[in-house]
């Protein structure tokens, strides 16, 4: 194993927790909002897709792959954090 | 000027677990989706800055096409759809995971560690994109919503899953033929399909909670493919909300934890072939239901899926309106597999401007049924059925329900004597204390109101 490897490891052992942790403490109110704010979050693969696409070593093939990629996860991002604060800005304590 | 994109990065993560931490309470949750978009911009534009990125062009594009796409789909989907948007949203992101993965084995054909990564990163992205996009059609309603199951599904599965494992450690193991990739990927894609065929509409809210952590924990493959630990930890985190997310569903269904994992929710449908309609029942009018809500001093309103479909919830908030102004206190006792996502009556609840602390979960106002003169169920079946606590028989036994029968009066608000989703009958029905409320729940809530005033 590398040391890259074995730091990434530690990375995951540490985030899992951290996730379960975090999650749980989120009010059974705002389970739809917390599930398109992550679902907005798993968008992160737009940074792999990054890479991809904009690869020196790119072929053609990866680098269409790279760029439907790219599209695909913006539309997941936008869509996922756009609808959330829409969402969220109807949550109001007391009446007017 | 290297280290420019490893501070963005770090910067990415603790904004998204900010994001996530500040969701947990209403006051602050805006604040988390800033956070939370403020650490996909640091994430996006660290890596545009990294010395691998050598054409931008193209990406700048792709970025602008997604935007332009994901925008309108936002604004434009009304609040009852949000399940659908999650789903369909959720398909573009797994589906970009899995392009992603089949890119760089193309790129770099890789074997052992990063080969692994790779693999389990394609198969749950191919997978998580085809399930999104059938729960998005059962949602949608293009695709059946009933479930579709046939003899041996389960071993028919779980062949062609172990197929797409073989294939995968193949790869893993050694550079595979040319056709062992793309036959890999078929077989996942058709894996996502065959998962979701058998899931019944009323199943939906572990589903997407599952689809969800299966995104995550292909990001986080993602990571180990790439070494990218900005990918590991937003992986992570989303891996385990999904996954916490399935199991308080599971919980709240009373499924075994072990249904979660492999998605074997296609439960046995027991077609309790509802000997419905031979008992008598109640019915009242909108007349004499709001003659006895006005009496009222308390009225615990149980919305379910059914309010969704009708659109009632805007009528619900007049009714709440009338009454409080009449001195009734109304509460929303809210079960949480209520409706076809986590927390799906919350939003739409909210979307009719009733205040959240006027919405309990399902343990808090259990208690407050006994002394509540009304309790309104609009739309709301199996989560309301007291065979649940005493029928052994019962597809539903052993699921913690709402105790509404407890109230003074029952009041059922329902288009007609068909059982519920898992088709199973309801004995609240045929209590004495129960008047059955037949009609639309829209235009019957609105039809209470408009009788409140003579009383």
């Amino acid at each position: 194993m590398t040391a890259e490897t074995e730091m990434s490891l530690y990375v995951l052992i540490l985030a899992v927790p951290l996730g379960l942790q975090l999650v749980q403490r989120v009010s059974p109110l705002l389970h739809t909002p917390l599930m398109s704010l992550t679902n907005a979050i798993s968008a992160i693969s737009v940074v792999g897709a990054i890479l991809v696409a904009g690869s020196g070593d790119a072929t053609a093939f990866t680098k269409t792959l790279g760029c439907v990629a790219v599209v695909a996860s913006t539309i997941n991002i936008v869509s996922g954090f756009l609808i959330t604060d829409r969402m969220l800005k109807m949550f109001r304590k007391k009446e007017k | 000027m290297e280290q420019i994109w490893q501070i963005a990065y770090i910067v990415a993560a603790l904004s998204i677990i900010g994001s996530i931490k500040w969701l947990s309470s209403p006051a602050t949750a805006r604040q988390g989706v800033w956070a939370g978009q403020f650490g996909m911009l640091f994430a996006v534009i660290g890596t545009l800055l990294r010395h691998e990125v050598v054409s931008m062009e193209w990406i700048l594009i792709s970025i602008f096409i997604g935007a332009a796409i994901g925008a309108p789909l936002a604004y434009l989907m009304p609040m009852t759809s949000v399940p659908q948007l999650t789903a369909l949203s959720h398909a573009f992101g797994t589906l970009a995971a899995a392009l992603v993965g089949t890119a760089e084995y193309y790129r770099t054909t890789p074997t052992g560690f990063v080969m692994a990564a790779l693999v389990i990163e394609t198969v749950l992205g191919y997978l998580t994109f085809t399930a999104s996009l059938m729960a998005f059609g059962k949602l949608q309603e293009i695709v059946p919503t009933r479930p579709i199951t046939y003899k041996g599904q389960n071993f028919v599965n779980l062949v062609l899953l172990a197929f797409a494992v073989a294939l995968g450690a193949w790869m893993i193991v050694e550079p595979a033929p040319f056709w062992v990739f793309p036959a890999f990927a078929g077989l996942s894609l058709l894996f996502g399909v065959l998962l979701i065929i058998p899931i019944g509409g009323g199943d939906m809210p572990t589903v997407i909670a599952l689809l969800n952590s299966y995104a995550g924990a292909a990001c986080a493959a993602m990571g180990f493919a790439l070494s990218n630990r900005l990918l590991i930890i937003a992986g992570a985190l989303n891996a385990a909300s999904g996954f916490i997310l399935s199991v308080i569903m599971c919980k709240a269904m009373n499924r075994s934890f072990t249904n979660v994992l492999f998605g074997a929710f296609g439960q046995v449908q027991q077609t309790t072939s509802a000997q419905a309609s031979t008992k008598p029942v109640h019915s009242a009018t909108a007349e004499d239901a709001a003659a006895i809500m006005a009496g009222a001093r308390k009225v615990i309103v149980v919305p379910g899926y059914g309010m969704a479909v009708a659109q009632a919830q805007h009528k619900l908030r007049e009714l709440t309106d009338a009454l409080t102004k009449r001195g009734v206190e109304v509460q929303f006792a809210i079960h949480p597999v209520a409706g076809r996502m986590p927390g799906h009556m919350n939003v739409l609840l909210a979307e009719a401007d009733i205040p959240y602390d006027k919405m309990h979960e399902m343990e808090d106002i259990n208690p407050d049924f006994a002394e509540a003169d009304v309790a309104l169920v609009i739309g709301a079946n199996d989560v309301v059925n007291p065979a649940a606590r005493h029928d052994t028989a019962s597809p539903i036994y052993g699921m913690p329900i709402l105790d509404v029968d407890k109230a003074h009066t029952v009041m059922v608000i329902k288009r007609s004597m068909n059982p519920g989703f898992a088709g199973i009958d309801n004995e609240l029905y045929y209590m004495d204390r129960t008047l059955m409320l037949f009609g639309d729940a829209k235009s019957f809530v609105g039809e209470i109101v408009k009788e409140l005033p003579a009383v």
